[in-house]
């Protein structure tokens, strides 16, 4: 999954588009909740269970996920590429920024399976 | 009396960088900042600076004023001075060689990586290599760069990444040759840039724009170049 992670985000204009594309993902996904709430501002415990119980809903709720997954992992990865830095911290920098980004990506796949856990009921 | 605090260090005398003030008299003049470090230095002879035009066509002097990067020749007091302070700094993110001198050499390496000149391989013909108006309408607002590096240097990704990123400064000079009808390498030129660092790690914050003493804007050409790096990857 990692290495998949990997090459899947090593060029610049891929990371860039696959930027776009979950960030246009996570927005629907939030409008369209924030739009539930407000149609529905009673809201009961069986509505909220009917709609995630919706094979659609667990859909998309699974791709939003797993954009925010996608995500996270390239904006991290910046991040940690900006600030953990041999000219920033030493020598150091680079074991550091590798325990880092594993943890990062043991933290995403985690929330990955839980949210399948959660949206199966496994 | 205007107070004037500098930026000073001499590797070879100091253990660290100091700020030196000064107190400095107009008198009542709007003069530039470099009109004010020029009667500085006569009476500390120690300080040093670049400069060389003083007209804003050189690009030597850039310098961080009050904050923010520009031409000392061309940034008249009363734009630099807050709250009757005048601060000069040398320009943030590189190594300092002495006082407001800074080691331009990162910087120069990023232009060199872009390939800056022409390149056309085909057979040269008997007078010159011709240019619609339109064609060359295209280069407005890129070729009158002139390297002074305030905008690379007020640029956080290239303070972190400087030997990757190649900064707005090297990007505004390489989408000059990219939209130049006569050259002919622009696949090779965009193959040079197809990397997460070189052309990605700008996010659009328009630092650069905002610094510029030419008053250009790199962040539009970066974005041309994005687009065509996306078009060619897709």
């Amino acid at each position: 999954m990692m290495a998949f992670f990997a090459r899947f985000t090593l060029t610049g204009p891929s990371n860039w588009i696959i930027q776009r594309i979950t960030a246009i993902v996570m927005a629907a996904y939030l409008f369209f909740i924030v739009g539930f709430l407000v149609i529905n501002p009673a809201l009961t415990y069986d509505q909220w269970s009917a709609l995630n119980g919706l094979l659609s809903m667990r859909i998309f709720t699974l791709v939003t996920i797993a954009a925010v997954a996608f995500h996270a992992w390239i904006g991290m990865r910046c991040v940690l590429t900006d600030y953990i830095t041999v000219r920033l911290i030493g020598p150091k920098a680079n074991g550091v920024r590798n325990v880092l980004q594993l943890g990062l990506g043991f933290i995403i796949l985690l929330y990955l399976m839980w949210t399948i856990k959660i949206l199966w009921g496994l | 009396m205007l107070n004037v605090s500098i930026y000073r260090y001499n590797p070879e005398v100091d253990d660290e960088p100091y700020m030196q003030d000064f107190q400095f008299d107009t008198e009542g003049k709007d003069i530039m900042v470099l009109d004010v470090l020029e009667k500085l230095k006569i009476q500390d002879p120690s300080l040093v600076f670049r400069r060389s035009c003083r007209e804003g066509v050189c690009g030597s002097d850039g310098v961080n004023i009050s904050g923010k990067n520009g031409l000392a020749c061309i940034t008249p007091l009363s734009e630099a001075v807050k709250g009757n302070k005048l601060v000069i700094r040398p320009l943030p993110g590189l190594p300092v060689i002495r006082d407001l001198v800074i080691d331009m050499g990162q910087f120069y390496a990023q232009y060199e990586k872009i390939q800056p000149y022409m390149i056309n391989n085909s057979p040269a013909p008997a007078i010159e290599r011709l240019q619609s108006p339109e064609e060359r309408a295209k280069l407005d607002g890129l070729y009158e760069c002139i390297l002074c590096a305030c905008c690379s240097t007020a640029c956080p990704s290239f303070w972190w990444n400087p030997e990757k990123f190649i900064g707005p400064s090297g990007l505004l000079q390489a989408y000059r040759f990219l939209a130049d009808s006569r050259d002919t390498a622009t696949e090779e030129r965009l193959a040079n840039l197809d990397d997460p660092f070189s052309v990605f790690r700008c996010h659009g914050i328009m630092n650069c724009v905002q610094v510029c003493p030419k008053g250009l804007n790199p962040t539009k050409a970066i974005g041309h170049i994005r687009n065509m790096l996306i078009r060619s990857a897709t």
